[in-house]
């Protein structure tokens, strides 16, 4: 059942995979190296980590028949307090809390604005997207604010059991939210509330602290992925930590095989989708094409990947099969006759 | 009265509001020469509006038209560096190419049932990428036909210029009112956007539209790059990244519903006109650092949204009252 709905997304990493493979072909290779996997594919965990991260969030989001924009500037906002607490010396713990309670907040104002307020969320967290960088610019006085702490750093570059902090944080954060969600009835209402809020809020769904809570949760994710560049390049860059992931955090979402028009969500099939984008993405770097190319060749293989999935194709495809079995079992009736 | 309209209302009647606070504040925000300005700046913004208020008006949404934006001033300034063609049988080539452009992602939303958002998002990344493939460096353009457009302008009372891309933008706005609300593909817009279902037990037909109106949207993105093309007088890859959602803030903020089947393409050049008249107040004050300008925008566009929002339900329940 769970293999079935994830297969698609499966066949495309997996044909992806293989047309790297063939430009590139020591793709596959994982070697050991002071205790710590590297290769290509360890190298596509721990890159995809911002956009796997933003794409649970944004799952649940979609799942209630939202979007979030601001989950970019989200993470520079939240880039920019932790990099902030840390040069101020306030340590770790207090900067990452520091962070994520900026995450929260931002989750919450959009939260507040779409549930509460009733504006479309396209249009509500698109006021956030447009305010956040200025935001992150003003806790950075506009400069790119650079610090040097080991304990910090550690979240981007660090390394835990061989495997890079940050795809741990996605793995881990990934498998909670779809444990918590399949393994309590809170999947299931925030399904019902992306298929008719109204419906379910008659039903006795708790419809506004469900949604605003959603959009916590994508503005908390917002914020790890935030941490993981900030920590990754030692310094919060304002203008352009996180620009334009909203995008291919959507990306993720849909090539998971999930609809925006919500109702019906896998999280687990949007980090398959983040993987196939950073697929994507390192595949291209790897082949050594010429940088004018590869948001070509990206639209290009996302399209295609896109096309193969669509239901209509599906529906034909079926459509086709069972016209090819009818008239094989006509064919089989006429002969023994 | 007619219940449809109060948005637009709305919106007309805030956009006078804060323009007279404006006036208020710096009284040379009424002359003309203000005026003039406000035209020939948001050109480009009003033109790709257009369009976009057609998608929206029909349940869709183009992310591509700001990459498109971008890839036709990289088109044009190449194309009259390495050709000797006049600038006017690029332009008719570009339309053509935009055009084509938009018409097919109408037609993969269409045939293929995939989301606007997503056929669009990859629209983007691919018009960006042809640009980037054309050149990576901003190309000036130097043609005396286009020297000849970018002086060409109309004297106002009060030594306003009226540009020549002003006024084409004007003539763009009204050429989308009368197709919105006067034609018969219009018609067939609004009801695609008001249900499927609904549009199809009606006639419309379907494909033929969704086609037509991702092709309209092309086009005009196409024209919008010729008009920038013009104000900035180079073709630069890197320019107009996320005018798609200024345009959609624009067209959101003149009223038109984002779910589709409700708007009017005359709220769209009051939201671009609002768009610009921040701006404007912006550069009036001066004092406002880049970071802040963000945050005002921001703050403006929460405040001009709440207070469409009020105003309208304001004016409901008093409807509704006057009924009972």
């Amino acid at each position: 059942m769970l293999l079935k709905r994830i297969a698609p997304q499966l066949i495309a990493l997996a044909a992806l995979i293989l047309l790297v493979t063939l430009v590139y072909p020591g793709f596959l290779d994982i070697s050991i190296n002071d205790g710590r996997l590297v290769g290509p594919v360890i190298d596509v965990l721990k890159r995809g980590a911002p956009v796997a991260l933003l794409a649970v969030g944004m799952t649940l989001v979609i799942a209630t028949r939202g979007i979030d924009l601001s989950v970019g500037t989200t993470m520079a906002i939240c880039g920019a307090v932790a990099a902030w607490a840390i040069a101020a010396g306030w340590g770790l713990v207090p900067a990452l809390v520091l962070a994520l309670a900026a995450g929260a907040a931002a989750g919450l104002w959009n939260g507040l604005l779409v549930a509460v307020v009733g504006i479309q969320p396209f249009v509500a967290t698109l006021i956030l997207m447009t305010m956040g960088r200025g935001i992150a610019q003003l806790i950075t006085e506009g400069r790119i604010l650079t610090f040097n702490h080991p304990g910090f750093a550690f979240f981007g570059s660090g390394t835990v059991l061989g495997l890079p902090v940050p795809a741990w944080l996605w793995l881990l954060t990934g498998a909670g939210v779809a444990l918590l969600m399949r393994r309590s009835a809170l999947g299931m209402l925030i399904e019902a509330t992306g298929i008719n809020r109204r419906a379910s809020a008659l039903a006795g769904v708790n419809a506004t602290v469900l949604l605003i809570a959603v959009y916590v949760a994508s503005g908390l994710c917002a914020a790890l992925a935030g941490i993981v560049v900030t920590a990754d390049i030692r310094g919060a860059d304002a203008n352009n930590s996180g620009l334009w992931l909203e995008l291919d955090a959507i990306l993720a979402v849909v090539i998971g095989g999930n609809s925006l028009l919500g109702g019906r969500f896998s999280i687990l099939a949007a980090l398959l989708g983040a993987l196939i984008i950073q697929t994507i993405d390192t595949g291209i770097l790897l082949a050594g094409f010429p940088s004018e190319y590869n948001l070509v060749i990206k639209a290009a293989l996302v399209l295609v990947i896109l096309v193969l999935q669509s239901p209509r194709i599906a529906a034909e495809w079926r459509i086709w099969r069972e016209s090819q079995r009818a008239s094989r079992e006509a064919l089989a009736e006429r002969s023994r006759t | 009265m007619n219940t449809r309209a109060l948005p637009l209302y709305a919106t007309i009647v805030i956009f006078l509001i804060a323009y007279a606070i404006c006036w208020l504040q710096f009284p040379a925000m009424l002359s003309t020469r203000v005026i003039g300005n406000l035209l020939t700046d948001n050109a480009y913004l009003g033109i790709v509006a257009v369009g976009m208020t057609l998608v929206i008006l029909s349940g869709g949404i183009d992310l591509s038209v700001g990459s498109v934006i971008a890839f036709s001033g990289v088109f044009i300034a190449v194309m009259l560096r390495d050709s000797s063609l006049h600038p006017l049988v690029v332009f008719a080539m570009l339309l053509a190419l935009t055009t084509a452009f938009g018409a097919a992602m109408g037609f993969l939303i269409h045939r293929l049932a995939m989301p606007a958002f997503i056929v669009t998002l990859a629209g983007m990344f691919l018009a960006r990428g042809a640009a980037y493939m054309l050149s990576i460096d901003s190309v000036p353009i130097t043609h005396p036909f286009y020297e000849t457009m970018q002086d060409t302008y109309w004297l106002m009372p009060g030594k306003g210029r009226l540009r020549l891309i002003g006024v084409l933008m004007l003539l763009t706005v009204l050429a989308g009112m009368v197709i919105a609300h006067k034609t018969r593909f219009g018609a067939s817009v609004y009801a695609l956007g008001g249900g499927e279902a609904a549009a199809r037990l009606m006639g419309v037909r379907q494909g033929r539209t969704t086609v037509l109106v991702y092709a309209f949207s092309g086009c005009m993105a196409g024209l919008s790059g010729i008009v920038f093309s013009i104000y900035t007088g180079s073709g630069y890859s890197l320019a107009t990244v996320g005018t798609e959602l200024t345009a959609i803030a624009a067209v959101v903020i003149g009223g038109t519903l984002l779910t589709g089947g409700a708007g009017y393409m005359f709220g769209t050049l009051i939201g671009v006109l609002t768009m610009g008249l921040i701006q404007t107040y912006i550069v009036f004050d001066g004092t406002l650092s880049s970071w802040w300008t963000k945050i005002v925008i921001g703050i403006l566009l929460l405040v001009f949204i709440l207070l469409q929002k009020g105003l309208l339900k304001l004016s409901q329940s008093r409807l509704a009252g006057g009924v009972s």
